[in-house]
Order: structure tokens, then sequence, then C-alpha cells
């Protein structure tokens, strides 16, 4: 079975800003080959560090992001019916223990526990995949890595790994960067001025003072982009604020005042 | 000057004046004291004819028998009253005063004229001053009594203490705002003189209550979860937030301020200079956050009075400027709300200017655009600047900056007590006590020993009340907190009563249980993975054959089924235990209340048996003022002896307030996780309370309870057992009633009932 690997390289250098010494930290683990869990809110930069540190050590990147529907042989690999008979499909998981790849099951709370479990032969010392339906074993590539990402703000019971699971990993912890940076990852990102960077910033960092009190999450830094970006096509910022930082977040009409009032405190 | 004992002789000084004096042929010497005077100000302003329509005027007002104050409150008044709104209302003006003279409210012809100034300087227009005096007649109409019907006789109590009233309502309500406040207090105490002049003195806490409905402006209530959210989101500062009232204190406002238990905030803001009340109070917020953030206190012990407003001025500036570099959006709000005081506005020879230097100090450290040529001024700020050029300063030294300042610019006049205070007012900046540390306790001249005392706190009886609003179909508003609900444990009774009535229905008790079986949950559950049901399971089956046909044994469970599982229903029976209950049941020896208990009895039972939620609390009323609701069982209490024994002590007594009963009952349902919330109403007459004379107004608040708590996803049901319900019930709860005949056969029809609704 041959597998296209390079439509799973990552061409050009995604821009990442370390934040501190994780990427040295990831080399390390990924030299052990452990697996790593990323956790943090939503839209701090988890995927844009996996696809990052993919590039850097020139591995191929398959990407699966989980759902509540997914089973394990979405994950594994299944038999399809065609005219012949049956025919075995690998799944996402199983190409990347083939090839070789980095395996990246984003926000794996949202697959069911059951589901999960598919991936612990693959996360200790044995690093097999056994498909019982097909009844192979496979022995994962020796560059094989597994990354999972969660957000642990759901606050949700439903929503949290098993400690089996847990146990596995080696975490990295995630948080949206000091304003300062921030900033200038939203002016190298976006290309606009470091000046309306930094109130981007600051508005985000308004609604993240009322996470907890109505919002469920602060505005993440992908929001800043957005905005920045729409900035950047000409959209005045007040409006380009409104739309893709205060709008998104909230449905709260007190909420949405507020943030309103400080789009137009910051950005007078 | 010697004064002629009658003043009809009195020489005036100016012949034009001598003229009209005489025109006046007034006897009051009061009046003749004031009355070159009062024309001297009206000459200024007045034509010959405007002269001679304002001296008829007083003349007819002099003539009324009602002594001199009309026609010295009109003398004094009218000028400027002409000045605001044109001398054309003069027509109407005396027109309400002949109205008055002709009816028995001719006594408060003096207050309407001696508030007639201020009201219309508020009010602006002829058209808005002929509104409020149209609103004055109307009050008049409706409140004169008279005995005999035919002819008004007894005055109405409450026009004079509205005309007193007058400025401040004005000034702190909008003309409709007005009319209805007005019409409440008619409406409501109508027909009790002493209530209806507090209510006009605003002495009751209803008339304020509806003062604060109805004026114009931000309430604080209805922004403050925005403000909240505003000191979090902005400032990282969540503090809280306590109003306090201006209303009441004419003479001595009060300013913002924090300490330790929170922030201050006046109840309402209006709009001013363009910026909306929601925006003042972010000002106000601002300032004091920034205080919090940037300021540090000042030993104030060896600073006079003036150098510490010196300070505080500065300071002030300088909590401003940075609040504007941090949220630049800031800045027009905090210039439109700075007064811009004109640097010649204030004469240093006869008045003390400080405050006004102080606050175009203040204006110009914020304005770059100030205008101001003082050279000590400019030079100040420049420095003010520089300061803050690089890092935010601090308290210590804008203090020395504002004292150097002070003692360049001091004059001798500045201890003048005439003080210039026009435009020198920041109203969003707080009263600066959290600026001050003084070493040496009580040299301060308002300070004094502070008394602790220790007072003994009451101890509460029962839980305080609830209070709640009633609708008023006639004005077709709430009447705010108007009840008030006290709730407590019903006393217990012997349990074994409940016992007894049980068994005497026992045949009854077991048919119930046979119905209950019968009765399904309803949750429809998929069961999957089933050998033998009801439907194919797609998934599954595809899966199997997959599995078949690659050699594997197949799954054979690819059917699923459905099965139903779990009530999800919270009731609460609310019995009626008005003094109507304690009736024989025509044609048996029971009483009404008996029944009830048997029937309750019996549904209590199923209902244990079906493991529903289930709450049983019973009301009465004794006037507004007093609610009961009392609870027989609570959701998470057991069908046991403690609740039989409530019930058992149920007795019946006062009147039927149905409209807070029932939403004090469903905010308790309301809180219940269910996905049907049922209220089971069991009474046996109409709504009805002693201190309500039109039974209209019980049922319309009963029929709005109930919609209210439609809109909150609780579904109410009315059994009645008033043969007589069908006129009023089907226009209180709409379909959702049962009007139960024979009362004796409450015992059984109850349970049934209950299943009907719930299946």
């Amino acid at each position: 079975m041959s597998q296209d690997v390079e439509q799973y390289r990552i061409g050009k250098e995604p821009f990442y800003q370390p934040q501190g010494d994780e990427v040295t930290l990831y080399e390390a683990a990924y030299a052990a080959r452990l697996p790593v869990m990323l956790k943090g809110p939503t839209g701090c930069g988890k995927s844009r560090f996996v696809e990052y540190m993919a590039w850097k050590l020139d591995r191929p990147l398959i990407t699966v992001a989980c759902n509540e529907d997914m089973t394990a042989s979405d994950l594994v690999g299944r038999y399809l019916l065609d005219r012949e008979g049956t025919r075995w499909l690998d799944g996402p998981l199983t190409t990347a223990a083939r090839i070789g790849a980095i395996c990246y099951l984003d926000e794996i709370v949202e697959a069911r526990q059951d589901t999960t479990v598919v991936i612990h032969p693959l996360t200790d010392h044995r690093r097999v995949l056994p498909l019982d339906k097909k009844g192979e074993v496979v022995a994962a590539h020796p560059d094989f890595q597994l990354v999972i990402s969660y957000n642990p703000g759901y606050q949700s019971l439903m929503k949290d790994l098993k400690q089996s699971t847990k146990q596995r990993f080696a975490a990295f912890d995630f948080d949206y960067p000091e304003p300062g940076l921030e900033a200038q990852i939203v002016a190298r990102e976006t290309g606009i001025d470091f000046d309306t960077a930094g109130r981007l910033v600051k508005l985000a960092g308004t609604a993240r003072n009322l996470k907890g009190h109505g919002l469920a999450e602060g505005v993440s830094t992908r929001l800043v982009v957005y905005a920045a970006q729409l900035i950047r096509r000409g959209v005045a910022p007040r409006a380009a604020c409104r739309t893709a930082m205060a709008r998104p977040i909230t449905d709260d009409a007190d909420i949405r005042a507020t943030l309103d009032h400080a789009v137009d405190a910051i950005f007078a | 000057m010697s004064k002629p004992v009658d003043a009809r002789k009195r020489e005036m000084h100016h012949p034009q004046v001598q003229a009209w004096w005489r025109e006046m042929d007034c006897g009051f010497t009061q009046v003749a004291d004031v009355f070159e005077e009062c024309l001297y100000e009206a000459l200024t302003a007045f034509s010959k004819r405007e002269m001679d329509d304002y001296v008829a005027a007083a003349k007819t007002l002099s003539r009324l028998g009602r002594g001199p104050e009309p026609v010295l409150a009109f003398l004094e008044a009218w000028p400027s009253v002409a000045g605001a709104v044109g001398t054309a209302a003069l027509e109407d003006v005396m027109a309400t005063a002949r109205a008055l003279q002709a009816s028995p409210n001719g006594h408060a012809i003096a207050p309407f004229l001696q508030t007639l100034a201020p009201v219309a300087r508020r009010l602006a227009s002829r058209e808005q001053l002929a509104f409020y005096l149209d609103i004055a007649r109307e009050l008049m109409a409706r409140t004169t009594g008279s005995i005999h019907g035919r002819h008004a006789t007894i005055a109405s109590p409450g026009l004079p203490a509205f005309f007193r009233q007058a400025p401040q309502l004005v000034e702190t309500l909008p003309m409709a705002g007005l009319q209805n406040w007005v019409d409440y207090g008619i409406r409501h105490y109508g027909d009790h003189p002493q209530q209806q002049e507090d209510y006009f003195k605003l002495a009751l806490a209803d008339s304020r209550a509806v003062l604060q409905r109805e004026r114009h402006g931000t309430l604080f209530a209805d922004a403050e979860r925005r403000l909240d959210l505003y000191l979090r989101a902005l400032w990282r500062d969540p503090q809280p937030l306590i109003p306090y009232s201006n209303a009441y204190h004419e003479l001595r406002q009060i300013v913002p301020y924090y300490d330790s238990l929170g922030m201050r905030l006046p109840d309402v803001y209006d709009a001013r200079n363009g910026i909306s009340g929601l925006d003042r109070y972010r000002a106000t917020l601002a300032h004091m956050a920034g205080h919090r953030r940037w300021s540090s206190p000042q030993i104030a012990d060896n600073w006079s009075p003036f150098q510490r407003l010196a300070v505080e001025f500065l300071e002030d500036a300088r909590i401003d400027r940075l609040l504007m570099r941090e949220y630049p959006g800031l800045a027009p709000v905090l210039l439109a709300l700075h007064p811009k005081p004109g640097e010649d506005a204030c004469d240093p020879e006869t008045t003390s200017c400080l405050r006004h230097r102080l606050a175009m100090l203040s204006r110009a450290c914020l304005d770059a655009n100030h205008g101001y040529a003082d050279p000590v001024l400019n030079e100040t700020v420049a420095a003010f600047h520089a300061a803050l050029a690089d890092g935010p300063s601090g308290t210590a030294q804008m203090a020395g900056l504002a004292l150097a300042y002070v003692a360049r610019t001091r004059r001798p006049s500045d201890q003048l007590p005439r003080i210039h205070f026009d435009d020198t007012v920041v109203d969003y900046r707080d009263d600066n006590r959290q600026l001050w540390a003084f070493i040496e306790e009580g040299d301060e001249e308002e300070a004094f020993d502070t008394r602790k005392e220790a007072r003994e706190a009451e101890e509460p009886q029962g839980l305080p009340p609830r209070h709640y609003p009633e609708w008023d179909q006639a004005s077709e508003s709430y009447r705010p907190d108007w009840v008030s609900l006290y709730e407590a444990l019903h006393p217990a009774g012997e349990a074994a009563m409940i016992d007894r009535l049980l068994e005497k229905h026992a045949a009854l008790a077991r048919r119930l249980m046979r119905l209950l079986d019968l009765i399904k949950p309803q949750n429809k559950q998929r069961i999957r993975y089933q050998e033998d049901g009801s439907e194919l399971d797609l998934d599954v089956a595809i899966r199997s054959l997959i599995d078949f046909r690659s050699g594997v044994t197949p799954d054979p469970r690819i059917n699923m089924s459905h099965r139903t599982s779990g009530r999800s229903i919270a009731v609460l029976l609310l019995l009626d235990l008005s003094e109507s209950l304690n009736q024989k049941v025509a044609g048996g020896e029971q009483t009404v209340l008996e029944l009830s208990q048997e029937a309750v009895s019996l549904l209590g039972m199923a209902i244990e048996r079906l493991n529903d939620p289930f709450a049983i609390a019973g009301f009465h009323s004794n006037t507004r003022h007093e609610v009961r609701y009392l609870h027989i069982k609570g959701f998470s209490e057991r069908w046991d002896d403690t609740v039989k024994g409530r019930l058992a002590a149920a007795g019946a007594g006062w009147s039927t307030r149905m409209g807070a009963a029932l939403r004090h009952a469903g905010a308790a349902l309301a809180q219940r996780q269910a996905d049907k919330r049922l209220l089971l109403l069991l009474t046996d007459g109409e709504p009805a309370d002693i201190d309500v004379r039109d039974p209209g107004h019980l049922h319309a608040d009963a029929k709005k309870a109930v919609g209210e708590l439609a809109a909150q996803g609780v579904d109410t049901f009315c059994l009645s057992l008033d043969p007589k319900a069908d006129d009023y019930v089907q226009g209180i709860f709409g379909r959702r009633h049962l009007v139960l005949d024979r009362v004796e056969q409450l015992p059984e029809k109850l349970p049934l009932l209950y299943m009907a609704l719930t299946k």
C-alpha cells in the first residue's frame, strides 16, 4: 500500500513565535518519541505550534479534528464494500504509524472516551497498533509520534480525558501570550502596524477579564488576527473589532455593550 | 419716609409706579413694601401693555380674600416666569388661579404661585407649562370631595402638597411621568385624605417608588450589570457597586465616593452635554478606578482646606489624564462632562475665585485647546505635562505642583464668604476622601467623637418578607413592591388524622393505585444491539454485512427498540386556605377544608408512588401587607408523618390574594430542573382581599401572574370548588381550569385530575 507522504509535509515555515522554551522541550520529547499533549484555550496557537514543529523536525503531519460521532474505525481504518467484495482502508492513525508521521488529534476530548482508548497501545513502550478486524498488528514507524490537544476550559464533567489516557503524555501548557508579545505576533502575522496591534491586544485583554463572568472564553489570539486582517483590508478599526472580536464571542446584550464601549474607548 | 397706616396711601418714588399702585387699590402693607421693587424688575422686561396686564392680574389676586400671600408670590414670581415661558402664559396661570378659587381649594393658590417660578424655569415653554397646569387641575378635580354628591365641598388634601413639591417633581420627571405619578396617587389614595397628602408630599414609600420608576435618565438598577462588567473588563477592578439617592437631599448633594465597602454611585444619571447616563456612570467608575490604581493617600494635617482643594483638583486632573492615556476614547466623554469656566467669569474683587482658578487649571490640564491666557496657569500646565511625560507621576508630585500654584495665585479675596461655584463642579469625580490621611484624629471641624452604639440587633422573626409587584389594570402597569409575602413552615399537627382519612377512602385508594400503575413514563429511549426489536439499526446492520462478507462472524444484534423512561415533571400544589374553607359542604357534615385534606392526602400518596417531585403549600392573605405562604411539603421531602402532620394541622382563615402567592409558588417551581412544571391551584373562591374594593383588580392581577408564570415555563391549572366560578375562572386561567360542582367528589377527582394532566 503506497501512501503519498509528500502531501503531509509542511512546505513553508509557518510563523510561530515561541513564548518560552517549548520548542526545545518539544524537540527533546520528540527525540525520545514521547507522546505529547498540548493544553490551552482556543485560538492560542496550539495547532500552529504542532505545524511549526513538524516543519522544524521535517516530519509529515497528519491532523485529525476529533468530534463526538467519531468511532475507533474512523481513526484506525475500516473495510469498505466494493465490486470485488471488501477492501481495507487505513485510517489516519494507521497511516501515520506506517509512514512515520506526527499524528495530531485536535480537540481530543470531543471524541468519546471509548474511542480514544485505541491510541493506548501506540502511546506506551509497545508502539504498536493492533487492527483486530484485519488481523494485523502495525508496528509504528520509528519516526512516528502522537500529539493530542485539548482545551481544559470547557469545565464540563463529560469532556475530560480518562486518567489512563492522560498519563501517557508529556504535557505542554499554552496560554495567550503576554500583551507585548501577542501584539508582535499579530503585527507579524498580518502586517498591520504595531500600535494598532497593541490596541487590538488590549481590547482582547478586556474581554479576557470577563472570563467566568458571562464569557466562557476570552477573545483568542486567532480572533485578534482576524480583526487585524479586516483592518488590513481597509475596514475601519471599530467595525473590524466589533465584527471579528466582540460579536463572535457573546450574545449577551450587556457584555456586548461593554465590549462595544471598550472598542470605543480604545479606538478613539 | 414715613409709612401711612393705610397701605393704599403709600407713596411710591416713581410716578408711573404710583399710578399702578393706585390702580391696584390694595390694602396689604406687605404688598406695598415690595410693590415698587417688583415693578422695577418687571419694567426692564415688559412692555407697557404687559405691565398693565401684570398689575391687573395682581389686583385680581389681591381681591380673592386669601390674604397677601398669593399676590406677593405672584408679584415676585411673574417676571421670572414670563422670562421663561413668555407673557402669553399669564392667561393660563390666571385661569388656573380662578379655577382654584372657584373650588374649595382656594388655599392652594399661594403654594401654586410660590413654586411657579422654579417650575416654569425648568419647563421653559408655554406648552409644557400648560401641560403642568392641566395635571394640577385634573388632580384638583379628582380629589376634591363632596358630601352630597352635588357640590364639591371638601378641599383636595393633596393639592397644596403637590404644588409645594412641584419644583422637585418637574426636575426629576418628564411631563408624562409626572402625569402617571399624579394619576397613581389619585387612584390609590383618592379616598384617604391623610395618606393622599403624604403621597403628594413624597412622604410615602410608595410615592417615592413610583417616582423612581417614572423618572428620566439612566437608572442605576438598569445599568448595574453593565457597570460591573465595565469595571471588570476595562479596569480589572471589580468592586461592589452601591447606589445612593440624591432625590431627597436638595441642599447637600452627595458626591460619588468609594471606601472599603465598595463604590457609591447616584441612583440615576441624566444625559448631559450629549453624554448618555450610562457613559456618565462609566466615567465616574473610571475615575474612581483610576484613583485606586494611581493615587496614594497624603498626610494632610499641615495643609489648609484651600491647599487640600488645590491638591484634589490637580490630582483629579492627573487621574483623568492617565485615564485618557489608557483609553483614548474616554477623552471626548471627560471633556464634555468637565465644565469649561470662562476666564473672566469670576470677579476677584467681590468673590472668592479659588475654585474658579482651580477648575480652569483642571480644564487646561485635560484640554490642549483651553485657550486660557493666564501665564501662571500655563506654566503650571506645562509643569503638569512634564511630570506626566514619562510615567504616571504620583500624588506627592501633584501636591507639590498644586501647593506652588496656590501660593503664586493667592489673593486676599479667596477668604471672602461669597464663593464662585458656577462651572467649577466636576461631577464625575468622587469626593477624594481616600486621598487624605491624618496623623492626628479630630482636627476636622466636622469630625466629632465617633460614638459606637452597640445596638442589639433584633432577632428576626421568621424570614424577612418577600415583596412582589401587583398588576394594576387601570394604569396597565405594575405597582412596585406592593405585596409583602411571608413564608413559613406550616405548624405540625397529628399525622394519624391523615392516615384515618386515607383508611376511610381505602377503596378509592386501591382504585387509584391500579390507575397509577397504568401511567407510563414518557421519555423515549433507544436501545441498540437487540436481536429482536421494533426497527432495523442501519449502522449496525451494514457493519454486520461487511463482517459477513469479509468472512468474520457477523453480529446478529442488528435491531433496536424503544423504551420510555423517566417522568421529568415537577408539580406544586397550592392550596387556598382562606376563611371560606370552613364552610360546610351543602347537604353534608364535612367542611370544604376537610374534603380538601382528604383529597390532598390521596394525591400525596399517589404522587409518592409515582415518585414525581412534588410540593404542597398553602396561602392566605390579610391585606397586601401580609400574605402568608405556608410550606406543607417540600420537593425533596418524602410523604411521611412530618408532612402528614402539617397537612392535618392546616387551618383556614382570612382572604385570597392569589397573585402574590402564584408568583411566589411559580418562582419556587421555576427553579426546578424538569421538562414540565405544573402549578396546581386548588381554590374555593375568587381572588379577594379586604383592602381591595374592586374585585376586577385582583382578577386582573391573578391573570397577569398566570401569564408571567407561563413565560417562565410554568403551567398553571386551577381546580375551583366554587360553583359560580365559571364567571371569572376562564378569564384568569384560560382553558386551564376545572370547576367541580359537587365538592364531595373532590377526593376522587383531584388525583384523577393530576394523572390526566401529567399523563
